[in-house]
């Protein structure tokens, strides 16, 4: 092998940087955070499918109630409920950064829903709404 | 010298294909996304007129300026539409965004052939309302690359603003100058104003426009700008329903349109 | 081949340094940018598009205009250009970059770019821009590099590879007319809204593209031992000057159409650009120096080229060249995309005023089309050297 000494320690950096995130946090992994839930209330669907797939759920009521105008949804117990992130989803999960937040930044997720989505307590960051119209 | 009988195949047979490429996707392109083929009339300025589906609503908009230039420094219906949408505001004409606005007659109709300067003061120094057009041939949807503006079924020209990439083709587009682009974060423009809960706001680099207050309809409401007015001056309904009041108004007033000559069909109706 | 351009004078790489400062300052300017929004930019509700799109349309222009070497060198086996065409194919990569880099720059949401291919829309002639741009960089790429390749390897260039050369000429077409269609199908924009706008683009480009190219030969001959030959240079000179004179042809008949017709909508844009507009007592007119001197300085290279004497002197031919690249600069780089917006859809003048960090964005792409023209130029003049010994 030509270079075997600067190759090796190429490599020798190059496992030191990759397995970082490992030895920094001392092999301890960050505690999984639990979202808080407020409301005692059943959510449209099981909380064991909101997990795992809320964001495909959503992908699917945006483009039912903005693109083809059907804003009802009929969950999985026959249930009909009112597609609306901000007013329907938001309504109980008024808690964005206990809720929402809290999973997402653990799994280092920034979904842009937050760029326009709001609940009134968020909205005190950006705007006063005791404003004068 | 010269082109043997393969190589003439080959160039003819090339050229033929490209003619029919050509051909077909002129045709596709004359096809807005959603239209319906139903059946088809000949019309003195250029636009086809579409016998309408059984059952599918085609909503419009009659803006009686009789009545509304009695009250010249009203803006009720627009103070409730930007509260409504959280409609940002800021002050720099550059970075403006408005759904529904007012206008001088000459700066909205700018080419109807009803201008002159001997037209009745009051008409000439009238403030119109303009708003989206809801045109029956959008250019600003012909012209989308993500259909992230669209038409529905029932006529009303739809931003999708999750989709949409800030090209800002479509307000090259349009030609009643309709959309604001989101050149800063909206939410700048909100501060110290009232918020609507119920709406989300934009979102930096997307094009924004009236929407019909679609998420009004869907609950059965009527548009904020048609329930704030006192004064009755707009009527909003169904155009393809025969005994709607929209309908009777349009057949007991003579109304105009902005830009006809466009072939854009506008849903939106003036009393001068 | 590549590794040619790694092995280069300290000029060439202060040149380098020197481009590279020039993107760096775009780039940090485009960082600007996109914590602020397109806020920073001189656009506004009524001139929504500003200098990134025209820098975009004249570019294509000078893509398409290597077309003009292509065709005498393929169908008409004219082989004088046959050591100068890879320059114009290497030009037309650099400039299909930049193109691509403004619109990219230009988006409102550019992390969503790729929504174009995910929503496919045929009826937006943005999606055909963008199958047609980024196929004739890929054409590009692959008859250049492999056109050079075949030289540096003193081997016949492959038959594939003339397939795709072939397939070059309409394509080159393609990109300036969807171009050009962007503009002329909208309806409400009656500065745009004209059949000649395609063959306009054309004839713009056909003489801008060639004319940068002659300036580009000089300096190639001024800086390496490979000489295009004068015989190639008079030739794209003689092509230019038809272009020219096509393209202010076409110019001519827009004024005359808009003014004998006398229609109000097709007179404003045009009054605006050459004139200016009258508004409130106040007049428009920050347009008109360019505009004039565009066309007055198209009129000058075109009257240089016109008389063969001052045509073969170096220094004439490289004033008419850079006479008509800031001609159809001008015209096509500020006048077209800016006079389409004014006056507004309520014939209202709202000016434009680039803003700093947006023009230091512009001259950030130009940088990197002219590295990415520098190191390519340098391959291929060492094949070309190479060539000689």
């Amino acid at each position: 092998m030509y270079d075997a000494g600067k190759i090796i320690i190429g490599l020798l950096i190059f496992a030191g940087f990759m397995t970082f995130p490992l030895w920094y946090n001392g092999g301890k992994a960050a505690p999984i955070p639990e979202p808080k839930v407020l409301t005692k209330g059943k959510c449209v669907e099981d909380t064991a499918y909101m997990r795992a797939a809320h964001m495909q759920l959503l992908n699917e009521w945006r483009d039912q109630a903005l693109r083809d105008g059907n804003r009802e949804y009929v969950n999985h117990r026959g249930e009909k409920v009112w597609i609306s992130l901000q007013n329907t989803c938001m309504k109980c999960h008024s808690n964005k950064d206990e809720f929402c937040d809290r999973c997402h930044t653990y799994a280092e997720v920034k979904p842009y829903c937050w760029d326009c989505h709001y609940t009134p307590k968020e909205s005190k960051k950006w705007a006063s709404t005791e404003g004068n119209s | 010298m010269g082109i043997d009988r393969r190589k003439f195949l080959k160039i003819a047979g090339v050229s033929s294909l490209v003619t029919l490429g050509g051909g077909a996707s002129l045709l596709a392109l004359n096809s807005p996304a959603g239209a319906s083929h139903g059946e088809v009339e000949h019309h003195a300025e250029g636009e086809e007129v579409k016998a309408p589906e059984k059952g599918v609503k085609r909503w419009g908009m009659v803006i009686d300026m009789r009545k509304c230039s009695e009250h010249k420094d009203c803006t009720k219906c627009i103070d409730a539409c930007h509260y409504v949408h959280n409609v940002p505001h800021f002050e720099n004409r550059k970075e403006e965004v408005k759904w529904i606005w007012k206008e001088e007659y000459e700066k909205a109709f700018t080419d109807i052939g009803t201008l002159h300067k001997y037209n009745p003061k009051e008409i000439v120094e009238e403030k119109f309302l303009c708003l989206c057009n809801h045109c029956d041939h959008p250019p600003c949807v012909r012209v989308c690359p993500t259909k992230a503006t669209f038409r529905r079924p029932d006529g009303i020209v739809a931003m999708d603003y999750h989709r949409c990439i800030g090209c800002r083709f479509c307000m090259a587009a349009c030609p009643y100058g309709s959309r604001s682009f989101n050149w800063k974060d909206p939410r700048l423009g909100l501060r110290g104003r009232k918020l609507n809960p119920e709406f989300p706001t934009r979102m930096r680099g997307v094009v924004e426009k009236c929407n019909f207050c679609v998420e009004r309809l869907a609950q059965g409401l009527k548009p904020a700008c048609v329930e704030a007015c006192p004064d009755g001056v707009l009527v909003f309904g169904d155009l393809n329903d025969p005994d709607s009041e929209i309908r009777k108004v349009l057949a007991e007033n003579y109304t105009v349109r902005r830009k006809p000559e466009l072939g854009t069909a506008p849903s939106v109706f003036y009393i001068i | 081949m590549i590794e040619k351009a790694l092995h280069g004078s300290s000029k060439y790489w202060a040149w380098l340094a020197f481009l590279g400062v020039l993107i760096a300052l775009g780039g940090a300017c485009y960082l600007y940018q996109l914590k602020h929004g397109l806020g920073i930019t001189g656009m506004s509700r009524d001139v929504s598009w500003g200098v990134y799109i025209a820098q975009f349309t004249y570019l294509v222009g000078v893509a398409a205009g290597a077309v003009m070497l292509v065709i005498p060198e393929l169908l008409h086996r004219y082989h004088t250009y046959e050591k100068v065409v890879v320059f114009g194919e290497f030009l037309a990569i650099a400039a299909v970059t930049m193109c691509l880099l403004f619109i990219v720059v230009d988006i409102g949401q550019p992390a969503r770019l790729f929504n174009v291919l995910l929503h496919p829309t045929p009826n937006s002639i943005l999606f055909w821009d963008m199958i047609v741009l980024n196929g004739y960089l890929l054409i590009n790429i692959i008859v250049g590099y492999n056109t050079l390749l075949s030289n540096y390897k003193r081997v016949p260039v492959p038959k594939w590879v003339k397939f795709f050369a072939y397939v070059s000429i309409p394509w080159a077409f393609s990109i300036h007319t969807v171009t050009a269609f962007l503009y002329c199908g909208l309806p409400g924009r009656h500065s745009w809204l004209t059949a000649i706008m395609a063959p306009r683009f054309l004839a713009s480009a056909f003489a801008a593209g060639p004319a940068l190219l002659i300036i580009l030969l000089l300096i190639v001959r001024k800086v390496s031992k490979f000489d295009p030959g004068d015989r190639a240079l008079q030739s794209i000179a003689k092509t230019v000057c038809y272009a020219m004179i096509a393209n202010l042809f076409f110019v001519a008949l827009e004024l005359f159409t808009a003014f004998y017709s006398n229609i109000p909508g097709h007179m404003h844009g045009l009054k605006y650009l050459f004139w200016g507009l009258k508004e409130h007592g106040h007049l428009y007119d920050q347009l008109v120096p360019w505009m004039r001197s565009a066309m007055l300085l198209g009129l000058v290279g075109i009257g240089i080229l016109l008389i063969p004497p001052l045509r073969r002197q170096t220094k004439f031919l490289v004033i008419a060249c850079a006479a008509i690249v800031y001609s159809t600069w001008a015209d096509k780089g500020v006048g077209l995309v800016i006079g389409g917006f004014v006056p507004n859809p309520f014939e209202e003048v709202m000016e434009y005023h680039p803003t700093f960090p947006e023009i230091s964005i512009a001259i950030g792409i130009w940088a990197v089309g002219a590295f990415i023209l520098t190191v390519l130029y340098k391959v291929a003049i060492a094949v070309r050297e190479q060539e000689l010994s």
